[in-house]
């Protein structure tokens, strides 16, 4: 085997786990993603899904194994705004008096001056991600009355303004329009074909054999990684959602 | 003669504006007032409510203990206000019980223990105007710590404005972004610390919360914007300062208790007739009339 070059990935996340004052949510699980790559990230809820995506955002510190962003720390990688995080709709108070233009704009807080005030190049990448989501009529809206796959859009356009080259996406399909997630599935293309690397869980087992080139499937620790023809298969999907059939989860295969 | 007085509402104003005592304290609660509205609007977004309660409670003994040493009792209500929702996090990390009740019993320890303390140390203490406020008779060298910590938080809320706005929103966005969260969760425990000292002397410990709370919800009701949301709170806090005030010195009514039935009447307005999020929304009774 040759050797590893750590540059070579994205994301190589070695036998991490991860516990909350002893109670172990995440255990030995590995992960190694290149440029342009999509992998889906599959398991129950309480699987370890989002404690995989604390952890690799530094949300959470890890109790065990090494994470390397692009071969550097995970620290690093928030510094050189590498990561961006698009979080569940569930994961965000929509009430926050706060408007389309305001939350793109946080997607460029890390790279500006201590004061936070937009530059030039800052409103130019705020109102290029906006539009790429097209949500350009909405600039001025308060979240609060955005549809679900609006919203949905914003927090995507926030990623695409920080120009991460990591994109994790907790539940990216879950409560949107048909356009929204027409639109979603358009810019993932693109994205792989800028060569950023995407990370999302779901729950939708069609969406994973659409778009993932990569699975990882979890139950607390990696139950099955690889190419999602391989490895996404009735029996490991089974064995993650602790021994109830497929059929019964997404309908026998047509 | 004060049936006189109401028959002009310029003497109504006027009048209080006479006595030395009356202009120091209108001022200086209206500095109290914009501080802890300005504070306020983070903290009803972050959801610290009740953690506001804890540690304007919480501070007591720390009072005590400063006057009694001749410290400034800044400090040691900070150090008393940080130090509890130290012990909050630690007690609640270390046993089953939850958070709610970790919070209830920390501050009410807190708390117990100031109004021991001050029973034992027999000083020129005044409790009743620790626990209910005392902005009529307030010192000089009161009036200069409380506008030397108001500019503090205030420079500091002002300089990490947007940072503390996307802390309250989406800490784990900042955290990817490289934004020093844990930083931002000191910084805004030390704001309500230090807000809740300068805000006890308006009101008093007891009601010292609804200083930090009650702006920031009459505002929420009111926009959408999270800029005219400080911008409205810190005006409603000052304006119920002034009535207040004007209405305890006509009515010979407790200070703090009228300014803070002030701030809860302004609220029910709001909660009434706010445009967009109120009970009767005053856009739509309007619409009917066009």
């Amino acid at each position: 085997m040759e050797t590893v070059n750590y540059q070579n990935f994205r994301i190589d996340a070695e036998n991490i786990c991860v516990d909350y004052n002893g109670k172990v949510a995440l255990y030995d699980a590995n992960l190694r993603l290149k440029p342009g790559q999509i992998c889906g990230l599959v398991g129950m809820n309480g699987a370890g899904k989002t404690t995989f995506f604390n952890a690799l955002t530094g949300f959470v510190n890890i109790s065990k194994g090494k994470i390397r962003i692009n071969g550097e720390s995970v620290r690093s990688a928030q510094k050189d705004q590498t990561i961006a995080y698009v979080p569940q709709n569930e994961g965000i108070d929509s009430q926050f008096p706060i408007s389309v233009w305001d939350v793109v704009m946080m997607g460029r807080y890390g790279s500006m001056n201590i004061f936070r005030c937009p530059r030039e190049s800052d409103v130019q990448a705020v109102k290029d991600a906006i539009e790429r989501v097209d949500l350009t009529d909405q600039l001025s809206t308060p979240i609060g009355n955005l549809s679900g796959g609006q919203r949905k859009r914003t927090f995507l356009a926030r990623a695409i303004a920080q120009r991460a080259t990591i994109l994790l996406l907790d539940e990216p399909f879950s409560g949107v329009d048909i356009r929204t997630e027409k639109l979603i599935s358009e810019l993932f293309i693109q994205f792989k074909n800028e060569g950023k690397t995407i990370l999302l869980s779901t729950h939708d087992m069609i969406h994973v054999r659409e778009f993932c080139d990569l699975v990882l499937l979890i139950n607390k620790t990696v139950v099955a990684y690889g190419e999602t023809s391989e490895v996404f298969t009735p029996e490991n999907i089974t064995t993650t959602f602790g021994g109830i059939s497929p059929d019964f989860l997404f309908g026998p295969e047509s | 003669m004060e049936l006189c007085s109401f028959l002009t509402l310029d003497s109504f104003i006027t009048d209080p504006l006479t006595y030395d005592f009356m202009r120091k304290a209108l001022l200086m609660s209206s500095l109290v007032a914009a501080v802890c509205g300005f504070l306020s609007s983070y903290l009803t977004l972050k959801g610290w409510a009740l953690m506001g309660d804890a540690v304007s409670h919480s501070v007591m003994p720390g009072v005590v203990v400063a006057y009694a040493l001749g410290l400034p009792f800044s400090l040691g209500a900070f150090i008393f206000g940080v130090g509890s929702v130290a012990l909050i996090g630690f007690i609640k990390q270390k046993s089953r019980v939850k958070e709610d009740t970790v919070i209830g019993l920390v501050f009410t320890g807190f708390f117990a223990l100031g109004i021991v303390l001050v029973s034992k140390i027999k000083s020129n203490i005044d409790l009743h105007s620790i626990l209910f406020g005392s902005p009529l008779g307030i010192s000089l060298s009161d009036v200069k710590q409380t506008i030397f910590i108001s500019l503090l938080v205030v420079i500091l809320l002002s300089i990490f404005r947007k940072d503390l706005m996307l802390y309250c929103f989406d800490p784990r966005h900042a955290k990817t972004v490289g934004i020093n969260v844990v930083f931002l969760h000191y910084l805004l425990l030390t704001c309500l610390s230090l807000a809740a000292v300068v805000g006890l002397q308006s009101v008093g410990i007891i009601l010292v919360v609804a200083m930090l709370i009650t702006p920031g919800a009459t505002a929420y009701l009111l926009t959408d914007k999270f800029d005219n949301m400080t911008v409205i709170s810190v005006l409603s806090a000052i304006i119920s300062s002034l009535i207040g005030i004007y209405v305890s010195f006509w009515f010979d009514l407790e200070t703090g208790g009228s300014i803070v039935l002030a701030q809860t009447f302004i609220f029910l307005f709001a909660f009434l007739f706010a445009p967009r999020y109120g009970i009767f929304k005053l856009k739509k009774l309007f619409a009917g009339y066009k």
